[in-house]
């Protein structure tokens, strides 16, 4: 690498020339138009529409939420009937956790992890297709059963014998349950394509502990994604099955066991909660180091705490089901491992305090919703402590105090690191800088409302609401609560609308943000923004955890990817020294094909059980298209380190 | 505070088992407070310090020596959050064990069999001599002072129990036959509530709870156990005549008529409940009328049909479930 001026902070931190981005884009561009589009096998084009699917069903989640909160505000409200209200809050919960929650942090993860780690892609870029499709089609599916009156209303735990065929007549269930089959799927391969980029396709020199701790969340829920989902897929299979083929797995007249299904369903959706969480607090790490022009304190307790929270998070499940009774002893222990979750928590929350303390810190939007983060998620963790302790859950569970802690949990612990994220990497996403002062109106809009709204609801439960109740009459002395938590929604919307204009504007206006705006502590900033398809011309090599901060200037770099075809770098797993070059695959329609084929075959399958038959037929030519092998290219270069 | 003195919240108690509840929830609130205003008054010092650093145009701080200071403290959070969390463990197994049973009582305990259904509840006392056996509907009474040992069944899908001034929940989950125990302290009426999502009428799904003196108790059970009165008038006699032969009699029991389907709640002494409908309306003849006449629109959903009677069968129909004394 030949010597030159240090470029200002906004430059791209590469030294390739221009004719060696115009081969890589040759190269490594979607094909133009409706077809390239659906063809693309890159993973910033697939994550950022996969982000947008998932901030729509936000929306969508949210709006239902709004309706919910009209209906409740006043006593005796005859707005929505029973039968429209339980559709609304079952759709509402199974979109945010099923196709908001998971894919949104999964899509941030396969957005942001290849250029956090120094590739050009993710590995398997075609599964991760694959993957955007399937979610896609749960996704619309379940929303053309809500939109037709065929919504599911058995709640998104779908308990049977409610969820059963006796209780749960027609397809509002069925329809539930092949969504969870398709975001199980997609949830499942995207998890395996996150640890094996992150495994196998590191920068050299990027050894397992320099790994930024965002990779390091991701890596964390991957593994988590991986044990977790097979419990909720089977489970919704065998429902499925009760449904279709009449087995009887949770029906109890036929030797089948109601409770069966709460110890599959929580042994997922407990974990499910830290599935979204650990991401988040990956997204608050970024933020926090960025913006405090440190890196975060404690780089090791932080890793091994979100290793514990996520082994802990595995014995969890029975502590949403302490009244269906469960003995003394082992309630005990479930109090206590609800108990021992909160320390490895605790670390971290003290850890970026401590960081913020030796930092220079700079107030930015994102770094507000860190601080809003830190404010909302402890109450939601500290509320969290009444349910765990099994005589005050006994109370409190199946009340209002439960939507309250929820909330708190998610909201402050998951959506307001992601919001945070999105006015952090909106600029390397898109070119553009957000407004700071129309941010900072959302977040106070956003923080303000959280707490109106989800307080009253902590103190409703208190006060003895069920939840789940489409009505409550004026005597019960519920109805005040009930309307400042519906005003406090009101001004969540308003918060999110701001976001919205906020959005909007910035994509009206002129590119303005340069490589590196904030001054970041990671590879991702090191390129252009918006990011080139390849992302790095060369792969950099990195000498420390603060990859940008360990030296100023160009990057080292390694040379002898070829640029005349999809390469990547492999390297090995714990050092990151160079181990092979990977071919990865060009744009291709196989892997929509393919999900097509499994829509079809879910999709038929709710009426008819041959579907299993035909769409087994279709998925096998899909595949067989898929496999197909391709023309060789001959090798022609050697891996070389640049020298220094 | 005044909300948590609120008729029907957890810290309205009445009885012991309640009570340790709401005593270990004061408890885990008032630490839980503390905690939190530690977290923020250290993230809020945290970046006070940081403000004037950057005033002061420092760099961010990555000596070793803060590094030090810093691990001290992080160290000394996370072991008092570990101390706190023990206590914790521990205080909510001692009251775990503690409301287990009702405490301080030698008194033979009642048995009550509590069955919830798509959306109400039948009651079914329990006695050494069959013939005391009783069954009632949507309405629980209880003698103060003595044990009452529920008895959870359900037969279509999951409810859930729940008195919150005595106890917590327990669920009624259909082929699981789950045991609580309540006691209560002093008199009192209660509205009780289905607490797990049940389906279309879990909204309305209440039972009104009625805890009164042993002489009171043994005098309303007395009462239950007998017969309804047969009509004496002749409206009321017509009212009998059109409940036997129209739809009523599919579903509902009056005892001492032909009366004696098992689909729906109990009806013998109907007019001495407080409320009808699974707790939903008032009893009163008007809301009667109006239920009788078409459910559907008081419980969307509820199973029973609506009832088109001819005006003058109605105020028959009335005027005899107001003698069901």
């Amino acid at each position: 690498m030949t010597a030159q001026p240090v470029p200002a902070e906004s430059a791209p931190r590469d030294v390739a020339d221009e004719s060696v981005h115009a081969r890589l884009e040759r190269v490594w561009a979607n094909k133009p138009g409706l077809w390239g589009w659906i063809t693309s096998v890159n993973h910033k084009s697939i994550a950022l529409r996969s982000i947008i699917t998932a901030f729509a069903f936000f929306a969508l989640a949210g709006v239902e939420a709004a309706l919910i909160r009209v209906q409740l505000a006043r006593p005796e409200n005859s707005l929505i009937g029973p039968d429209r209200y339980n559709q609304l809050f079952t759709v509402h919960g199974s979109t945010m956790m099923f196709l908001f929650a998971v894919p949104v942090v999964q899509s941030v993860a396969l957005y942001l992890v290849p250029m956090m780690i120094g590739t050009r892609n993710v590995a398997f870029p075609r599964l991760n297709a694959f993957g955007y499709w399937t979610y896609l089609i749960g996704g619309v599916l379940l929303y053309v059963g809500l939109f037709t009156n065929t919504g599911p209303d058995q709640g998104w735990f779908s308990y049977p014998p409610l969820a059963g065929p006796e209780f749960s007549p027609g397809k509002r269930v069925d329809i539930w349950a092949q969504m969870i089959t398709f975001t199980e799927i997609a949830a499942i391969v995207a998890a395996i394509e996150i640890i094996a980029t992150v495994f196998k396709q590191r920068a050299p020199g990027m050894s397992l502990n320099r790994v930024p701790l965002f990779v390091w969340a991701m890596v964390i829920m991957s593994f988590m994604v991986l044990v977790a989902m097979p419990f909720v897929a089977t489970a919704s299979m065998m429902l499925a099955m009760d449904r279709l083929i009449a087995t009887q797995f949770f029906n109890p007249a036929e030797g089948g066991d109601a409770l069966l299904w709460q110890h599959l369903f929580w042994f997922f959706a407990h974990p499910e909660v830290y599935i979204i969480f650990i991401p988040a607090l990956g997204m608050v790490s970024s933020i926090v180091a960025t913006f405090s022009r440190r890196p975060v304190f404690g780089y090791t307790a932080m890793v091994l705490s979100m290793v514990s929270v996520a082994f802990l998070s595995f014995g969890l499940w029975v502590h949403h089901m302490f009244a269906t009774p469960l003995p003394q002893t082992g309630q005990s222990f479930f109090t206590a491992a609800s108990a021992m979750i909160a320390i490895p928590t605790g670390v971290q929350i003290f850890c970026w305090i401590a960081t913020i303390w030796a930092g220079r810190p700079r107030f930015t939007t994102p770094m507000l919703f860190v601080v809003g983060f830190i404010a909302l998620f402890t109450i939601g963790g500290l509320s969290g402590l009444m349910i765990a302790a099994v005589p005050v859950d006994l109370q409190l569970t199946d009340t209002f105090f439960l939507p309250g802690h929820i909330h708190y949990v998610l909201l402050g612990g998951m959506v307001f690191p992601l919001l945070g994220g999105v006015f952090y990497w909106f600029p390397k996403i898109t070119g553009r800088m957000l407004s700071e002062s129309l941010g900072k109106l959302s977040f106070w809009l956003l923080f303000v409302g959280v707490n109106l709204t989800f307080f009253p609801q902590l103190l409703l439960g208190m006060a003895g609401m069920p939840r789940r109740i489409y009505t409550y009459s004026a005597d019960t002395g519920w109805g005040p609560l009930n309307m400042t938590s519906s005003v406090g929604a009101a001004l969540l919307a308003l918060g999110i609308i701001v976001l919205v204009v906020n959005i909007a504007r910035a994509l009206a206006s002129e590119p303005n943000a340069g490589a590196d705006p904030w001054g970041g502590e990671t590879l991702e900033w090191a390129m252009s923004s918006p990011a080139p398809d390849y992302n790095f011309a060369y792969i950099p090599i990195v000498h420390g955890r603060s990859a940008l901060w360990a030296d100023t200037g160009p990057l080292e770099a390694v040379s002898g990817l070829r640029e005349d075809r999809r390469e990547v770098l492999e390297t090995t797993m714990l050092d990151a020294e160079p181990d092979a070059r990977h071919e990865h695959p060009d744009p291709t329609i196989t892997p929509l094909l393919a999900a097509i084929a499994v829509g079809i075959t879910l999709i038929w399958g709710i009426f008819d059980p041959i579907a299993f038959a035909v769409g087994g037929g279709l998925s096998f030519f899909a595949l067989v298209a898929w496999g197909w092998p391709r023309r060789e290219k001959p090798n022609t270069r050697e891996i070389v380190e640049t020298p220094q | 505070m005044s909300a948590m003195t609120w008729a029907g919240s957890i810290f309205d108690t009445a009885g012991s088992q309640a009570e340790r509840i709401a005593r270990l929830a004061w408890f885990i609130i008032t630490v839980s407070t503390i905690v939190y205003v530690l977290v923020l008054a250290a993230t809020a010092l945290a970046v006070r310090r940081a403000r004037a650093r950057t005033a002061r145009g420092d760099l961010a701080d990555q000596a070793p020596e803060t590094e030090r200071r810093l691990t001290r403290h992080v160290l000394i959070a996370t072991g008092v959050s570990t101390i706190l969390l023990l206590v914790y463990v521990t205080v909510t197994a001692q009251t775990g064990r503690a409301i287990a049973w009702p405490m301080n009582s030698t008194q033979q305990p009642l048995t009550v069999e509590v069955t919830g259904h798509q959306w109400w509840w039948e009651f079914r006392y329990r006695d050494s001599v069959p013939s005391n056996w009783l069954s009632t509907s949507n309405e629980l009474h209880i003698p103060v002072g003595r044990p009452v040992r529920v008895i959870l069944l359900s037969n279509d899908v999951i409810h859930s129990f729940w008195v919150p001034e005595l106890h917590g929940k327990q669920d009624a989950i259909p082929g699981h036959r789950n045991t609580t125990w309540l006691q209560a302290d002093r008199p009192g009426v209660w509205k009780a509530r289905c607490a797990e999502f049940c389906g279309y009428q879990h909204a309305k799904m209440a039972f009104d709870v009625v805890a009164e003196s042993p002489a009171r108790f043994n005098q309303w059970y007395v009462s239950q156990l007998a017969s309804a009165s047969p009509p004496t008038d002749t409206s009321a006699k017509r009212g009998q005549d059109v409940f036997v032969q129209r739809t009523c009699v599919m579903c509902h029991t009056i005892s001492g008529t032909p009366a004696g389907s098992r689909v729906g709640p109990e009806l013998s002494h109907l007019a001495t409940r407080p409320s009808i409908a699974a707790g939903s309306l008032p009893n009163t003849r008007e809301n009667l009328s109006r239920w009788i006449l078409n459910p559907q629109l008081i419980k969307p959903g509820v199973h029973m049909p609506p009832n088109p009677l001819p005006p003058s069968e109605m105020n028959a129909l009335l005027d005899y479930l107001e003698t069901l004394k």
